[in-house]
């Protein structure tokens, strides 16, 4: 798929979470929008996924480790048709199947996550377990670099790193922003691609809002055999809405109604200018 | 004379060699381990199966994640440590990534409660009955001797969902090889009638609870034991059954009795035939280093500590 398009379909990604969230009145969007590009890219370009067969055996899987940013996967998936756009407004409400944290029962959600650390290690088990098969499939889990102060991140990297999983690929949002604080003044977990490469981690710095950048990286990780790959992926929280970029404020917290119709505006503007690209 | 003639075994070596007598029946069945396959007894599986051994080292939390992503390939993980961290140390990782997606992994739990004996209290867990029965969704067994916890094995590989099963270190006698014994989850059975009391007990406290029968019948009083494996979900007809002919319950376990089959069998009375029950286990405290007997002694478990607490009762 051509960057433009995936351009495309990220801002219209962003738009799913900023209306999902505003419409649970409650969520997360910083992180969901800094890892909107990402989602973007597995869901449209890299994953071998079915939207008409969410469970087929030789699909590529996904884990969403850091789970709070479920209104991200749950756009993805909606944009590429797992299940209706219009069904994000009832996200965390009594009754929906969108849980506030992605649970496996929603179409195209390989795991139940959200509890912090967690989701590395099913990914791990899910790699061991296509090997131990003999089957072909890859799988990509997503963390946060705040959740990776978390000790069974690192239980979990151990564990992949001595067992030669290299069909598991690790993605780290790096945002530099956590509840309470830039990363690097709360606990810093820095350097991050040196700790992955001291458990035995093939590790790719790359730009997240880039596509050729997440395009080489996700090849290079592809090609990489003997040993995981980790992609540190140098994200800017809340991209795509000007008043949540880079701010801690916009974490956990929904717009209301003002706040959600300038964030829309700003993302309908992208959008035209991308339409513009698209004609010139 | 008569106790050379009684055979003793360890559950955890039960488990150990069920785990390797069913892998051709079941192969998609791996078994995980934690640094202690040579004390949970998987290194007789692994002897077997090398291929199909993972050990994971000291990282139980990670262990539950990673069985729970084998069981979403198609393979049927039996994770094993101590009870103590198995439930304990690794309890929200079986929670919410093996318990709320209700994936089909088995817990092998071994060193439960206070026959772990010398090692002392931060290895015995008296916590893991009680901490496991509040997942929604999750089978709790806890056999009694070798031939149960053989069955158990089996009819967790049966089942489609997530068990967690209690083994002990010490070795205790068997008592279930009788024919016709039968074994199914959320079954429990009398092994002694009685009309006076009924004693319900669990595992390695089954054969203390039949001891303390003996005895109590020597005095005049009869004691009916039920023997109950799956502590969830409860046998509550055989326990209502029970508690109705003789109207006095006493329930035995090796666990605190906060929590654990003294809480259940009163949860079961108190909703549908309102019972005296008097608990005994491990009343609110830890335990202690000193021999898995000496200890049993010590807080009542035995057959003679049994016996006099239910006179007490009567």
């Amino acid at each position: 798929m051509n960057n433009l398009e995936l351009q495309k379909h990220a801002n219209d990604v962003r738009k799913g979470i900023v209306t999902a969230v505003h419409s649970a009145k409650a969520g997360h969007p910083g992180g969901s929008l800094s890892s909107a590009d990402l989602f973007t890219f597995l869901y449209f370009e890299e994953m071998n996924i079915d939207p008409k067969d969410p469970d087929k055996e030789d699909r590529d899987r996904f884990v969403l480790s850091k789970g709070h940013n479920a209104p991200g996967l749950y756009s993805a998936l909606a944009n590429r048709g797992f299940f209706p756009v219009e069904d994000l407004t009832t996200l965390r409400k009594l009754g929906s199947y969108l849980q506030g944290h992605p649970c496996i029962h929603i179409p195209g959600v390989d795991m139940s996550s959200g509890s912090l650390g967690q989701g590395i290690s099913a990914a791990a088990g899910m790699a061991l377990g296509a090997k131990m098969g003999g089957k072909d499939f890859r799988v990509y889990t997503l963390l946060g670099d705040g959740e990776i102060e978390e000790g069974q991140v690192w239980e979990a990297a151990m564990f992949a790193g001595f067992r030669k999983l290299d069909n598991l690929c690790v993605i780290v949002d790096n945002n530099n922003l956590q509840i309470d604080g830039p990363i690097d003044q709360v606990c810093s977990p820095y350097p991050i691609d040196k700790k992955f490469e001291a458990f035995n981690f093939h590790v790719i710095n790359a730009d997240a809002h880039d596509f050729d950048a997440l395009r080489a990286a996700f090849k290079e990780a592809r090609e990489t055999k003997g040993c995981p790959t980790c992609i540190v992926m140098h994200s800017l929280k809340g991209k795509g809405v000007s008043f949540m970029e880079n701010s801690i404020d916009w974490h956990g917290k929904a717009p209301n109604d003002e706040e959600y119709a300038v964030a829309m505006a700003d993302l309908e503007k992208i959008g035209a200018e991308l339409e513009k690209a698209g004609e010139a | 004379m008569a106790d050379q003639t009684v055979v003793k075994i360890a559950t955890r070596e039960s488990y150990g060699n069920a785990l390797k007598e069913l892998a051709e029946e079941f192969p998609d069945l791996v078994v995980l381990d934690a640094d202690l396959a040579a004390a949970t007894k998987t290194s007789i599986f692994r002897k077997a199966y090398p291929d199909r051994h993972i050990d994971c080292g000291i990282a139980e939390s990670n262990m539950m994640g990673v069985a729970a992503g084998l069981s979403l390939t198609g393979k049927i993980p039996f994770v094993s440590s101590f009870a103590m961290f198995a439930a304990g140390r690794a309890f929200e990782q079986v929670r919410n990534s093996i318990g709320y997606p209700h994936l089909n992994v088995k817990i092998g739990a071994t060193h439960a409660g206070i026959t772990v004996g010398e090692d002392g209290a931060t290895h015995q867990c008296n916590e893991d009955i009680a901490l496991m029965r509040t997942i929604p969704g999750m089978v709790v067994m806890c056999p009694a001797d070798d031939v149960e916890a053989k069955a158990a094995v089996r009819a967790a590989l049966e089942y489609e969902g997530p068990v967690f099963i209690r083994f002990g270190r010490a070795a205790v006698p068997v008592i279930n090889d009788k024919p016709g014994y039968k074994f199914e989850i959320g079954k429990g059975s009398i092994v002694r009638e009685g009309s006076d009391v009924t004693i319900v007990a669990t595992g390695i406290c089954v054969d203390s609870a039949l001891g303390a029968a003996e005895k109590l019948a020597a005095e005049g009083i009869s004691a009916e034991v039920v023997s109950i494996c799956t502590i969830k979900p409860l046998d509550e007809e055989i326990i209502i059954k029970s508690a109705k002919k003789t109207g006095k319950v006493v329930t035995v376990e090796e666990h605190s009795v906060i929590g654990g089959l003294g809480s259940a069998v009163c949860d079961c009375l108190s909703a549908n035939h309102p019972t005296l029950v008097k608990k005994l286990g491990m009343q609110d405290v830890f335990g202690e280093s000193g021999s898995a007997a000496a200890l049993v002694q010590k807080y009542g478990l035995d057959a003679e500590g049994v016996y006099g607490s239910v006179k007490e009762f009567m």
